[in-house]
């Protein structure tokens, strides 16, 4: 296999990492208003996540980091693409990432409501967003022969992007809310359950039209791939075990579904990294975009020696928190910020 | 103009980023310093001092972390023309900071935070290390690169005309990588322990948990002293590796419009900017500016006009002066700043030899109030770097005015300029209400949380951390 095909597939692996990881953070953030009823309930919720929303984060900017090493045109065009919609982002990320610090850090409800939604409103909008732009690259943006775009941030709002960016968003609040019926217990158990329940068959619906709109848009007479086929089910199998006592099988659906989203817009993408809506002959490839090759072998060894170490220690950092959390009986609940959490095994 | 953004965008989000990141890098080593004598010592008021600077470490990372994302971002967005010449070599270092760095840095800040009564104690330790090793190597890698803007080594330019690798090792043995890492370094400890000098100056002062800060600002001193020692004889050597590579940067360091030999280095001057005006008022030191620039008594530096001349034969007509009173002035702000503040340390270490710090008024008051000059030094020495190299992005290879993105307008640029500006203005906000409010009143939470009635590893988590 030729170096920039492995790095095409790495990047995409890093993608996947990042929504598969970060997407339940966004999920959680995203409803932790609505599973959380009490002040201290709504801490519960986001100390689920707590321990790991940052280094799932990092996924993004490793993704970030090697289009520019690996693919250095790819990363410039789409950035300055997707100006003003990245923008956003980096707003919406600074709200979230912000807000887990700083919430509980005053004893005032204003100021954690405050940052609630900071945090609500950032998870929703990340993952939007970049599905949008992730639904742009199949699509096609307006570029030019000197690989500039063209358009302005109109042109980003494409149906299929928009739809893209939605089923996304969806598929995070499905995970976010199965990652909750298995880190949590009690009442806040309950009720991500009944939010999984509905955000299931939304998302099945959403995914469904969804992949039929990707065929479309990859040509006439495409038969369904098998990540897509998968991608579906996964989708079904998280809706249905979600209100079930087998919450592991019901993560790991709700995993493999984003996964297969990001994986199938990635396959059918390949060999273009970004397609010209103005002439095909414009478009981005693994080929035209390209870094020199020595700088490719050196960051195949760093990548291949380093990435699995940093797979075993973000696997042991899940390991270490893998105890379930639960809001402390309204009785144990000592004023200020040293409570205890009950914890279950 | 849209480059004119461009570079406000730049500048302002970079010098931002930067107010946090040497806070980080130096408060991280302390809090492992404290936490290691707390493991060596069993003694708890180790332990509250690590939980107490470690909640500020912490306010500290979340900014750190989210402008982060800004930059590595931003090269992309705004700087595309550059990011396709580079990233074929700046790419790299980027990218192996992620995997290498942040990483770490972020996984094992969770893991400390959280792990608290949770982790055994050894392990526990070794975590805020990896927070501490996580943070200097993200230095090193985003200055590998940088570096490389000033004096590119160890690439090509291909057919199309853009670098590529071609011997990565010459990156990291890059002499204004590595005399520039050990300054950062040096920076980040000056400014770790100038801030917890601060902290524990300000509650010795009050007389409030006396005995806890007077080992804190222990630590602090043991750490500045050396580090600002250091760093001055550092900070020389630094000016001669950019004498020799960038020697425009430091004669208009100098505001030196003519060669000289022997050299005479200028404590103060108005006016002298540009080459038409002489300065006004001037006190000379004779001799100095040969030794800082040359190493030697009597060494020649080229002036600024003959650079120019010689830059506009080898390069093409244009203007290659750096802004002079910017070079000046950054120059002079952490020479000077970086003198008195060895004056203090010096001070506060002869205070604790003679076991009279606690009562040193003045000392603690003037320790309380240093904390803001390194801020200051560090902005002036980026702006120095930085505006130095101007007018190039890349030295002799790019201009700042060819490397921006052609598909960004001027408009555009305006709303992410004021959508950080305003971003940054309550992130900033909030970041100093909680410092100023955690460095008063955080004590009693950390006592708190210590009190917990386990210690047994797997017993309970400390949920509502967030
Ligand atoms: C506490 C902070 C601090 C202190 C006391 C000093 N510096 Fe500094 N300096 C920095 C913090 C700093 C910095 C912010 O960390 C910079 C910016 C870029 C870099 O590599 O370090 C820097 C850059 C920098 C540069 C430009 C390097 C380049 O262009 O790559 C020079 C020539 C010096 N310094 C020289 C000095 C001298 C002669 C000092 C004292 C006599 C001094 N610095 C004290
Ligand atoms: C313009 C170039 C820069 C880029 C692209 C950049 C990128 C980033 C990013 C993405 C993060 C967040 C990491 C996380 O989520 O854990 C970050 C944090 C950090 N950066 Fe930067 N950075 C730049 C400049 C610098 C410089 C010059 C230094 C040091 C000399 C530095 C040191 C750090 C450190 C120590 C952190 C982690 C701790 C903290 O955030 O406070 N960065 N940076
Ligand atoms: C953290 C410390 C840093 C500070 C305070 C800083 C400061 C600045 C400033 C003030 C400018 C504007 C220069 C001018 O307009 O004259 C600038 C520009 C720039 N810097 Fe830095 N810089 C830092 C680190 C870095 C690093 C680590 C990189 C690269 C990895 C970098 C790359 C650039 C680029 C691409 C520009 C824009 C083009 C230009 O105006 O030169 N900077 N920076």
């Amino acid at each position: 296999m030729q170096l920039h095909t492995i790095w095409f597939i790495l990047i995409v692996i890093l993608w996947l990492g990042f929504f598969v990881l970060d997407g339940f953070d966004f999920g959680v953030g995203a409803l932790h208003m609505l599973i959380g009823r009490t002040d201290t309930e709504r801490r519960v919720v986001i100390n689920t996540i707590g321990p790991w929303w940052d280094g799932n984060e990092v996924w993004l900017i490793v993704a970030g980091g090697a289009m520019f090493a690996a693919f250095p045109g790819w990363y410039a065009t789409l950035f300055s693409a997707g100006y003003l919609a990245l923008v956003l982002v980096l707003v919406a990320l600074f709200a979230r990432g912000v807000s887990f610090e700083y919430r509980g850090k005053r004893d005032d409800p204003r100021w954690r409501a405050g940052w609630s939604w900071a945090q609500t409103i950032g998870s929703i909008l990340v993952p939007l967003l970049l599905g949008v732009a992730l639904g742009d690259l199949l699509n096609g943006l307006p570029i030019n022969q000197n690989h500039d775009f063209t358009g302005d941030f109109f042109d980003l709002l494409t149906g299929y992007g928009l739809m893209t960016g939605v089923t996304l968003l969806t598929l995070c609040l499905l995970h976010g809310a199965t990652f909750l019926t298995l880190r949590t217990t009690g009442e806040i158990r309950d009720r991500a359950r009944a939010a999984g329940r509905v955000i299931g068959l939304v998302a099945i619906v959403i995914n469904v039209a969804w992949v039929i709109w990707t065929l479309v848009v990859m040509g006439g007479g495409t038969v369904p791939q098998p990540t897509q086929i998968f991608g579906v089910i996964a989708v079904i199998f998280a809706a249905l075990l979600v209100n079930t006592n087998y919450n592991g099988w019901a993560f790991a659906s709700s995993a493999f579904a984003i996964a297969a989203a990001i994986g199938q817009i990635f396959i059918a993408l390949y060999p273009n990294v970004m397609v010209s809506s103005t002439n095909t002959a414009y478009n981005l490839t693994v080929n035209n975009v390209v870094s020199g090759h020595y700088a490719l072998v050196v960051m195949t060894i760093v990548a291949v020696l380093f990435l699995p170490i940093v797979l075993l220690y973000q696997g042991w950092s899940f390991h270490v928190f893998r105890q379930r959390l639960s809001a402390p009986p309204a009785s144990a609940e000592a004023p200020g910020g040293g409570e205890q959490l009950a914890t279950q095994p | 103009m849209v480059n004119d953004l461009a570079r406000w965008q730049f500048a302002t989000t970079i010098i931002y980023h930067f107010f946090f990141v040497p806070v980080t890098i130096g408060l991280a080593f302390l809090v492992a310093v404290l936490q290691t004598a707390w493991y060596r010592t069993d003694n708890p008021d180790y332990k509250r001092m690590t939980r107490f600077f470690g909640t500020l470490l912490l306010i500290n990372v979340a900014i750190g972390v989210v402008t982060g994302l800004v930059q590595e971002f931003q090269f992309g967005m705004n700087w595309a023309t550059y990011s396709r010449f580079v990233g074929g070599v700046f790419g790299a270092p980027l990218a192996m900071e992620g995997i290498l760095a942040f990483f770490l840095e972020s996984t094992f800040i969770g893991l400390w935070l959280f792990g608290w009564n949770h982790l055994p104690k050894r392990v526990h330790l070794a975590t805020i290390w990896a927070v501490s090793i996580g943070s200097l190597l993200s230095a090193l890698f985003i200055l590998v690169a940088n570096s490389w803007m000033q004096h590119p080594v160890g690439y090509r330019l291909n057919k199309s005309g853009n670098a590529v690798l071609t011997n990565v090792w010459a990156l990291f043995v890059n002499p204004t990588f590595v005399w520039g890492y050990a300054h950062v370094i040096l920076a980040s400890l000056i400014t770790g322990s100038l801030v917890m000098l601060a902290v524990s100056a300000w509650y010795l002062r009050k007389q409030r948990h006396i005995e806890s800060f007077h080992r804190t600002a222990k630590v602090a001193l043991i750490v500045l002293i050396p580090a600002i020692v250091i760093q001055l004889t550092v900070g020389n050597q630094l000016g001669e590796i950019e004498g020799h590579y960038q020697p425009m940067k430091i004669a208009a360091a100098e505001a030196q419009w003519t060669n000289c030999r022997p050299c005479s280095f200028s404590v103060f001057q108005i006016g002298g900017g540009a080459n038409d005006k002489t300065p006004s008022q001037i006190i000379l030191v004779p001799h100095l500016l040969s030794v800082l620039a040359t190493g030697t008594w009597s060494g020649p530096v080229t002036g600024l006009n003959q650079l120019q001349a010689q830059y506009q034969a080898r390069f093409g007509p244009g203007n290659y002066v750096p802004d002079v009173f910017i070079q000046y002035w950054s120059m002079r702000v952490m020479a000077y700043l970086g003198s008195l503040v060895l004056l203090l340390a010096l001070w506060g270490g002869w205070l604790l030899y003679r076991g009279k710090l606690r009562s040193a008024r003045l000392f603690l008051l003037l320790s309380v109030w240093a904390v803001v000059t390194p801020f200051l030094m560090n902005t002036a020495g980026w702006l120095l770097t930085e505006s130095g190299r101007q007018p190039w992005i890349v030295q002799g290879l790019q201009k700042t005015v060819n490397a921006n993105s052609p598909s960004v307008s001027a408009t555009e640029i305006w709303i992410s300029l004021s959508a950080f500006v305003v971003s940054y203005i309550v992130l900033g906000a909030a970041d100093l209400y909680l410092m100023l409010r955690y460095s008063r009143h955080g004590l009693a939470q950390a006592d708190a949380e210590a009190a917990e009635p386990s210690e047994a590893p797997g017993a309970a988590v400390p949920a509502l951390t967030y």
